[in-house]
């Protein structure tokens, strides 16, 4: 089981991959499509990244759902 | 605001090309005489019959962020690139769109062509859904593929909003492009419009379906003297790569601000063939039919055209019917006119060669030298007229205009004119 501070650290990687923010600006309150350049498209390649990453399964239907970083860490301890 | 018939102005050039990557390397290479044409080093390309092509002098990826890169096919980096240098070039610091900006953006339009598209993205993106499965195929791929991307990405760049449009012919598009724009620009609906033509094509299906139409030039020992428009010995084309684009602007708003003014776009003759969906009229009689157009609709004296940029790809027909055309229509005139075949040292761009030869044809003008063509070491006997060879050509003082000649498999033929200010 990953903790927080480790599946934060990897969604941080995947933003800097896929957008270029720094990844110590990916913190759990901030929001994919207003502070880290996540629009709608590239967010489809962090859900499928993290996706291959944890070895979840995160439906399109949730993908709405994770507006913050923190959304989708809490999504990912919980269904991992 | 919408007067017909407004003069149309260049103020700004860029260009992403096999000899450098911006306008000014690229011209010098021109002068140079020098080839951008190389063997194919990739696994890929170890069995095929075309092995050469002539690859961008600079990695796109060396310029672009990467997350940015990465949402762009190549086609669509390469116009991204040339046009930011045009802009700048223009004097045009920030996008319209942004507050500080002077510019009005229902007023700024941007015309770029491609003649394929996205077709690596598309192929590219195949791969991986065969290889990878579904979930893994990019959800950037329909927005990176269409053939409009890299008009609607430039659009974005410069906050365009008068109108984003992407004319499609084939090896014309690139020249239909600024043909397209320099009317939105007469005809009132815009004062400035960014435009040009770009292609990202080096990829073993292309090249395989180009080669089996017996158009490419198999020439793999001799790289780079494969491009051999004029020659005897020409056996077809060799594939480029690349972007030119340039920002063209009504006379009056370019004067309002005081821009820097290369050279007029004076304007465009288009034709079709209704001949062969991939040949071209072998006595030239279309092509012919764009140039008289030209001179019908545009005031432009043919007295005062001393240079052409031609289309001549190294084929064996084309390039002789193209030469027929302009002497049908420029008579004895033809003698004292400067012919350039600048493919001879970039390879075919197709949808791109109007762009980059757009922006070589407005230097020659503004630098009043034209470019030499690079390997005619026996020059057709069918080819009657001057074609510059060895070093550049210097070309006459006074008012003179030039031919920028851009064809299209589908017979597709367009004409562009530009003259000193």
């Amino acid at each position: 089981m990953a903790t927080q501070t480790e599946v934060l650290e990897g969604l941080a990687e995947i933003v800097n991959e896929i957008a270029g923010i720094p990844t110590e600006d990916v913190e759990l309150d901030k929001s994919f499509t207003d502070d880290l350049d996540v629009d709608s498209l590239s967010m489809v390649e962090v859900v499928v990244a993290a996706e291959e990453r944890f070895g979840v399964k995160i439906p399109d239907d949730e993908v709405k759902n994770l507006k913050t970083v923190g959304d989708a860490v809490n999504y990912i301890i919980e269904n991992a | 605001m919408t007067a017909e018939n407004r003069t149309v102005v260049v103020t700004g050039i860029g260009a992403f090309t096999p000899l450098g990557g911006d306008a000014a390397s690229f011209w010098q290479g021109l002068i140079e005489g020098r080839s951008g044409v190389a063997a194919l080093t990739e696994e890929w390309a170890t069995d095929l019959p075309v092995r050469i092509a002539a690859r961008t002098a600079v990695e796109p990826g060396e310029i672009l962020p990467r997350p940015l890169a990465r949402k762009l096919d190549r086609s669509a980096q390469f116009a991204l690139i040339a046009a930011r240098e045009a802009w700048a070039d223009a004097g045009y610091e920030t996008p319209a769109t942004d507050d500080s900006s002077k510019l009005d953006p229902t007023r700024l339009g941007a015309v770029i062509a491609s003649g394929i598209g996205g077709v690596t993205t598309l192929l590219d993106q195949y791969d991986v859904l065969k290889e990878q499965g579904v979930r893994k195929v990019s959800p950037h791929t329909v927005p990176m593929l269409m053939p409009n991307s890299p008009a609607a990405n430039v659009g974005l760049e410069v906050g365009a909003r008068a109108g984003v449009h992407t004319p499609v012919s084939a090896c014309a598009s690139g020249a239909e492009a600024i043909g397209y724009a320099i009317e939105m620009i007469r005809s009132g609906r815009a004062d400035v419009v960014v435009a040009g033509g770009t292609e990202a094509a080096i990829h073993p299906l292309p090249i395989v379906a180009f080669s089996n139409m017996m158009a490419m030039s198999k020439n793999n020992d001799a790289p780079q003297h494969a491009s051999r428009p004029y020659d005897k010995n020409r056996d077809g084309f060799v594939l480029g790569e690349g972007a030119g684009v340039v920002v063209l602007e009504s006379a009056e708003h370019a004067a309002a601000r005081g821009a820097r003014v290369y050279c007029e776009a004076v304007g465009q003759g288009l034709s079709s063939d209704a001949h062969h969906i991939a040949q071209p009229e072998p006595t030239g009689a279309g092509v012919a039919r764009a140039i008289a157009d030209l001179f019908a609709h545009n005031e432009l004296d043919k007295a005062e055209v001393v240079h052409v940029n031609a289309h001549a790809t190294s084929t064996p027909q084309g390039d002789t019917a193209e030469v027929k055309a302009l002497r049908k229509e420029l008579g004895e005139h033809l003698d004292h006119v400067a012919i350039s075949a600048t493919k001879s040292m970039t390879g075919h761009l197709l949808g791109g060669a109007g762009g980059i030869e757009t922006v070589a044809t407005v230097l020659a003008l503004y630098n009043r030298l034209a470019p030499p063509t690079i390997n005619v070491d026996d020059l057709d006997d069918d080819i009657d007229a001057d074609i510059v060879t060895g070093e550049p050509r210097t070309l006459p003082e006074g008012r003179i205009a030039a031919l920028n000649n851009s064809f299209g498999f589908g017979g597709h033929n367009v004409v562009l004119a530009f003259r000193t200010v």
